[in-house]
């Protein structure tokens, strides 16, 4: 599976992809593959402040919940609505369409302490 | 995520590993809970045939003169009704009217009767039916003699009968017969756990690898799929088909968990009758009943079930109900509110989320 360069790893399976001091936020493609098919997600809304590894929202499988952890601590300035309708697309395309949220970082230094792609695949141990 | 090696293993176990099923740990068995995923597998169930490996299930045969008198004893429904080859479902109760499992019993012959048991609970069955055991019968903790495939869906008849010499359509749902797949011996049951037609065939372990190949062969022209753990659970829920550990355990007796039509008082003594006797006079407290999530959310098994605001029950199974397209559960409630159309709410994450109770079962198969 293809790991995009630019994005940054966290331990629990979720990217972030800057741009300025926004970050975009999703899932792995790893994590979607150990949940399987997703059928509901929970995400914050706008305005709503986030703090990095405590819980953004949920997505549920078939079988499980699990949670969200934010990789970065900031405000949420947008979240992908199209997902509510359509939580498979996380299946589809996780590190692309199916992004989560965007949060504008309190301090953009944070994502220095991220994993970069090829630690991040070592660490799933592909 | 170690390995723990005390883990059980039915004999397909490579098989599934190689075949890259996703495996769980499923009351100490290692067990697939999916091969292509929940949703593709449970449609192919609906829409054609799914084959399921439970070999985990356990089996424990009853023998001798007065075999009869001792399946009496331990279950709940009335045996004697049970002809040569009919099968039927029953509760296995401890003294205080709890369940200590939920079974199948199969009547072989008139002094051998063959009772399908769940996994995780063969050996404290075993344990419970041979304690009681005054009719110098033999009873045969038998799990390890058997490996044990399910083949559901509406082309499981189709799939089955290009590999038997067993006419299929003559054995009705709920009856069962000792014939052959592959011209080896197979005790073929119209039994299943899905809410769809199809088979439960019992086999010698050593051929159960041949079989699995056998019976995917078969059925490929018609869509089949091997399906695991997963589906099966959303298949028995939409099916409203009751799950020991969830819907019922030793806590919950069988007037509790909508089970009435498997307790035969009018048949004699059983273990436990006293006790559904005494709460069957009494008035239920408390009882199953299945809802639909009207907001946004999906509930799941613990979570709590409120009545106007105020902690009522507790869900007991819950998840989404692939071939309908909503969200379903089952929950306790008090007896007075466990019926269909009550307005309730699921504490989702501290949440309340609305919901309304249904009639069961969730879906039916067309006739």
């Amino acid at each position: 599976m293809n790991y995009p360069e630019n994005y940054r790893y966290t331990k629990e399976h979720e990217w972030v992809s800057m741009d300025g001091d926004v970050g975009t936020v999703g899932i792995t493609f790893h994590a979607q593959s150990e949940l399987g098919d997703i059928v509901y997600v929970d995400m914050p809304t706008p305005g709503a402040a986030v703090t990095a590894g405590e819980s953004l929202g949920s997505v549920e499988s078939v079988k499980a919940v699990s949670e969200i952890y934010s990789p970065v601590s900031g405000e949420v300035v947008e979240a992908n609505e199209t997902l509510k309708d359509a939580p498979e697309k996380l299946n589809d395309d996780p590190h692309g369409e199916a992004w989560l949220v965007k949060i504008r970082l309190s301090d953009k230094s944070q994502i220095q302490d991220l994993m970069d792609a090829s630690k991040y695949q070592a660490y799933i141990g592909e | 995520m170690g390995e723990t090696p005390e883990l059980r293993k039915t004999p397909l176990n490579e098989v599934h590993r190689a075949s890259g099923a996703k495996m769980v740990d499923f009351g100490g068995w290692d067990m697939p809970v999916q091969y292509s995923g929940i949703l593709d597998e449970h449609a192919a169930v609906r829409r054609a045939a799914g084959l399921f490996d439970v070999s985990h299930m356990g089996e424990i045969e009853i023998r001798g003169p007065q075999a009869l008198d001792l399946v009496q004893q331990i279950s709940t429904n009335n045996a004697a009704k049970l002809q040569t080859g009919q099968a039927h479902y029953s509760g296995l109760l401890y003294d205080h009217g709890g369940f200590v499992d939920d079974i199948l019993v199969h009547k072989v012959a008139d002094d051998s009767y063959f009772i399908c048991v769940n996994a995780s609970n063969q050996d404290k069955d075993f344990e419970h039916i041979s304690a009681q055991n005054r009719f110098d019968c033999s009873v045969e903790n038998a799990g390890p003699k058997y490996a044990q495939l399910a083949i559901q869906g509406p082309k499981a008849l189709a799939t089955l009968q290009k590999l038997t010499q067993t006419d299929l359509s003559s054995i009705r749902y709920y009856w069962f017969q000792d014939g052959e797949v592959s011209g080896d011996w197979a005790r073929i049951a119209r039994t299943g756990y899905t809410g769809e037609d199809g088979f439960e065939i019992y086999v010698a372990p050593e051929v159960a690898c041949a079989r699995w190949a056998e019976i995917l062969d078969a059925g490929r022209e018609f869509g089949i799929k091997p399906t695991g753990l997963g589906a099966r659970n959303t298949l028995r829920l939409e099916a409203k088909m009751a799950l020991y550990g969830h819907e019922i355990d030793a806590s919950i007796t069988p007037l509790e968990a909508d089970l009435a039509w498997i307790v035969k008082f009018d048949k004699g003594d059983f273990t436990g009758k006293a006790a559904l006797e005494k709460q069957k006079a009494a008035g239920l407290k408390r009882k199953l009943v299945g809802f639909e999530m009207r907001g946004r959310g999906i509930a799941r098994d613990g979570y709590e079930v409120h009545l106007e605001g105020v902690p009522a029950g507790w869900v007991t199974s819950g998840g989404p109900a692939p071939a309908l397209n909503k969200n379903i559960g089952l929950c306790y409630l008090p007896a007075g509110s466990a019926q269909p159309g009550v307005a309730i709410e699921i504490m989702i994450r501290n949440q309340p989320v609305e919901a309304v109770t249904v009639p069961t079962p969730f879906y039916k198969r067309a006739k």
